[in-house]
């Protein structure tokens, strides 16, 4: 391993444990509440709103400081989605997540957070999330995990 | 009153979370991605790295405030498996969830994060409104 991609893989882990710590520290774990929160026509729970608020704000100085710089500090190349087309795909997809989102009240990140619980409804839930993914990217699981072969990147998010 | 600040301290320490990421690596940090590339064995080592310390930070929050976060799943586990399948194919099928669409996709003013983040946000308060019935 390279400096670079060892100094890559730290602050990867480091981001995540900030967001994972995030995520605890504001609400979003309980799926309980986040219902609440989608529940606007009964007892409605506002609290959560502040969490995208306080999180888009953070995240577009981050934006504005990226568009200055030529390369992140430790890639050749900022990895931006090339996507621009709103098409079916974009909202079929958004609609059946928001299904489930608001069936259980989890999202993936939460989700994955919440492993450290030790929950076994958490568990079913990934598993089953997992699951989901692995059928709606078939050709790139089935390389990964199947065969042998060389495998060519699966598609950028 | 606690519930709100927590939120939005919260909230900002994901918003940093993605910045630092951004900054960092270039990436964004969308954890739908993440997790689907993972299952398919691309960027291995990045994802298991930022999977490992998502799940570290509830640990963190428990060493630094004595409690664990609070988490109330009552859900059946039918609902668990049809649910956390949706949220699966559905985030893979709409290239993004609540982190990459929701966090960074708006913060970078995509027309498609934008578009994506309305979809979601309708379906699940939709799907909320309509399970209270049932309840």
């Amino acid at each position: 391993m390279t400096n670079g991609n060892y100094l890559r893989v730290v602050a990867t882990l480091v981001s995540g444990v900030i967001f994972g710590f995030g995520l605890s520290l504001s609400g979003m774990l309980d799926p309980a509440r986040v219902r609440g929160f989608l529940d606007v026509a009964r007892d409605w729970n506002p609290s959560l709103a502040f969490v995208l608020g306080g999180a888009v704000a953070v995240a577009a100085i981050g934006v504005v400081v990226a568009r200055r710089m030529r390369r992140p500090l430790f890639d050749e190349r900022f990895h931006a989605p090339t996507a621009r087309v709103i098409d079916r795909r974009l909202i079929t997809g958004s609609a059946i997540f928001g299904i489930g989102w608001g069936m259980v009240g989890l999202c993936p990140g939460p989700a994955l957070a919440s492993l450290s619980l030790g929950l076994p409804a958490t568990l079913l839930f990934v598993a089953a999330m997992f699951a989901g993914m692995a059928v709606h990217d078939r050709p790139g699981v089935a390389r990964a995990w199947l065969q042998k072969s060389p495998r060519d990147a699966g598609r950028a998010t | 009153m606690t519930d709100y600040w927590n939120a939005l301290a919260g909230g900002m320490l994901i918003g940093l979370s993605a910045a630092v990421l951004m900054l960092a690596t270039g990436r964004v940090a969308g954890i739908s991605g993440i997790a689907g590339r993972l299952l398919q064995g691309v960027q291995p080592v990045a994802g298991g790295a930022f999977v490992v310390g998502l799940a570290f930070g509830p640990v963190l929050f428990r060493l630094l405030s004595g409690q664990w976060p609070e988490v109330t799943l009552t859900a059946s586990w039918p609902i668990l498996v049809i649910g956390g399948f949706l949220v699966g194919f559905g985030s893979r099928l709409g290239s993004g969830c609540t982190s990459g669409h929701g966090v960074v996709g708006l913060a970078r003013l995509s027309k498609r994060s934008i578009m994506a983040v309305a979809t979601f946000m309708s379906a699940a308060i939709l799907t909320v409104y309509v399970m209270g019935f049932f309840a």
